[in-house]
């Protein structure tokens, strides 16, 4: 390949070989991901596969301007390493979603240059080239945008709430138009600079019009679907710079983003083509409580009150949300649930796949507060578990718990699985106020005469129930 | 490499990404898909190689922008993947915290 390799160590056969290396970390490293035993290892596993790619990378003969790369990558670490320490477990989602962007964003900037240099040496590359430069510059800037969005919109810098314009879905399908007409402008000869910026400028703009229609509840498969996308953009990538590494460890990412997100979104039972296409499938969300819940009574108890109902019961079963994340409760419910079990009271915790703002939220979450495993139990295996429960005690979660999904088929939400809590004894709902929740639909649930209400930050009230307990 | 094998490598690779995940309990999901968020912060290496190849100030700009991204995509994913894992590690097997359960051997008579 070059007459300047002279050294094994720049030997294009030997930096491969580091590569098969790596990416055979990568899946050994997600292999071990799939334990929690194993699964710190498995990640510094990817890591260490990680830099060894990056250390042969650097011994290509091609490689210049090692000052250069060492700023640029002094400044990332800079960046990265201070968020990474700093954000708390609540934040997780958002930071995902920002990782998940710069990833896109270099993506998109490094197919720009390619195209520019292509220009400057001569004209448009072969097609084999130029397609893969076309894909990972649409869906590069497409989740650079999407991320920015979904980042802004869980940091609620940006509403959480759907946001959506008149003829969103004409609208979106216009510059999805306007991308791929610029790519095939491209691909059929245009050698034209300001064709390709279009191209960018429609897909970022496309990026912010999929993701701000989308509500909060259906954060969690956007953000794993532009997981997805930034792994296809960059195996795309490793196209156009015939880098194996690249190609394997992005296509490992868009297969497993791929699949997350169908798992989400079979969770809620819906298409993932239905939440992206259609913010929340299109139901005005206004329609959705409809006007004769506001006088309904609601029952709200003390903290006296529920200490009583949780002694005296034999089984509680424990529904945490994103309120519980917020609250940064998890460490006082798990007091609560040691001192029930002191007193012979059997205590679960069902754990809907989408409570909080990602698949397994809760469970990091709730690891932190030192739950052991066996009591945390997955919607399937809890579900029939509530009839024989004599309190549910639903702290900050809101729509997987809502019998609407159930019952009525005109809530936006109707069709998703959710956790029946209404099917226990009684229901204690700890919540901050009568606010409709994260995708802004009122919750049935909170009218059941079976359901008392505890107001207050959640850390707080499950701290007061629990002296109240002790105090028994 | 030629386009041809470049696509097998892909496919397969699509495949082994399948089969090694769709394993992955419940539990797992958000620190796996924080782990593999940081994977594909190897687009760092798309920056390394090009940046020698880019001539003038913007493009060498643009590239170093995307390398810094890509360092940040690296390390803040590994970072932040490793303190979710953290606690998911077994806590050591704790002694009952009753109090006459040590200092058993100087019973006696």
């Amino acid at each position: 390949m070059s007459l300047l390799a002279t050294s094994t160590l720049q030997d294009p056969d030997f930096i491969n070989v580091c590569y098969i290396v790596a990416f055979t970390l990568f899946i050994l490293g997600i292999r071990q991901l799939t334990h929690p035993r194993t699964a710190r290892r498995g990640n510094i596993v990817a890591a260490v596969g990680m830099a060894i790619a990056v250390a042969a990378t650097l011994l290509q003969e091609q490689v210049g301007d090692y000052g250069l790369i060492a700023l640029w990558a002094v400044i990332g670490t800079a960046v990265g390493i201070p968020a990474a320490r700093a954000v708390k477990m609540t934040a997780m989602p958002q930071m995902v979603a920002l990782f998940n962007g710069v990833g896109g964003g270099a993506v998109a900037l490094i197919s720009f240059v390619e195209y520019r240099e292509y220009l400057d040496h001569g004209g448009n590359p072969a097609l084999e080239t130029l397609i893969p430069i076309l894909f990972a510059a649409i869906i590069g800037s497409i989740s650079f945008w999407g991320s920015n969005i979904a980042f802004g919109k869980l940091q609620e810098l940006i509403p959480g709430r759907p946001i959506q314009l008149p003829g969103q879905q004409v609208l979106n399908i216009a510059l999805a138009l306007v991308a791929v007409g610029c790519a095939i402008a491209i691909a059929a000869g245009s050698e034209s600079e300001l064709l390709f910026i279009a191209l960018l400028a429609s897909a970022a703009l496309l990026g912010n019009m999929v993701v701000l229609p989308i509500g909060g509840a259906d954060m969690p498969v956007v953000i794993s679907l532009l997981n997805a996308l930034t792994g296809l953009s960059a195996a795309a990538a490793g196209m156009v710079l015939d880098n194996t590494a690249l190609i394997v460890g992005g296509m490992i990412v868009g297969a497993s983003g791929t699949i997350l997100t169908n798992l989400m979104a079979n969770a809620m039972n819906r298409s993932i083509m239905n939440i992206v296409v259609g913010g929340f499938g299109g139901v005005p969300l206004a329609a959705a409580g409809d006007g004769s819940d506001e006088d309904r009574p609601v029952q709200s108890t003390s903290a006296a009150d529920v200490a009583i109902q949780l002694s005296y019961a034999e089984k509680v079963v424990v529904v945490p949300g994103y309120g519980m994340a917020v609250a940064q409760a998890q460490h006082a419910v798990r007091e609560l649930a040691n001192e029930l079990e002191k007193q012979g009271i059997e205590v679960a915790y069902a754990i809907h796949p989408v409570a909080g703002r990602m698949p397994g939220h809760m469970n990091v979450l709730l690891a932190e507060a030192d739950v052991p495993y066996d009591q945390l139990k997955e919607m399937d295996e809890i579900n029939p578990e509530f009839q024989t429960t004599d309190v549910s005690l639903v702290i900050g979660a809101n729509d997987v718990t809502n019998p609407a999904a159930r019952a009525n088929e005109s809530s936006p939400i109707y069709g998703m699985p959710i956790l029946d809590v209404d099917k226990s004894e009684a229901v204690i709902v700890l919540k901050r106020s009568m606010n409709p929740g994260f995708a802004g639909i009122e919750n049935e649930l909170y009218y059941d005469p079976k359901t008392s209400m505890l107001f207050g930050d959640a850390k707080e009230s499950i701290s007061e129930v629990l002296s109240e307990v002790k105090a028994l | 490499m030629d386009l041809v094998t470049e696509l097998a490598v892909l496919v397969l690779a699509a495949f082994v990404g399948f089969e090694v995940i769709s394993k992955v309990p419940n539990t797992l999901h958000t620190p796996l898909m924080s782990a593999t968020n940081a994977i594909h912060g190897i687009v760092v290496l798309g920056g390394l190689v090009t940046i020698g190849a880019a001539t003038g100030f913007l493009n060498e700009f643009l590239v170093g922008i995307a390398i810094a991204f890509g360092t940040i995509n690296v390390v803040g994913g590994f970072l932040v993947t490793d303190r979710m894992l953290e606690m998911f590690k077994k806590k050591p097997a704790k002694p009952k915290p009753d109090g006459d359960a040590d200092g058993e051997e100087k019973q006696g008579p």
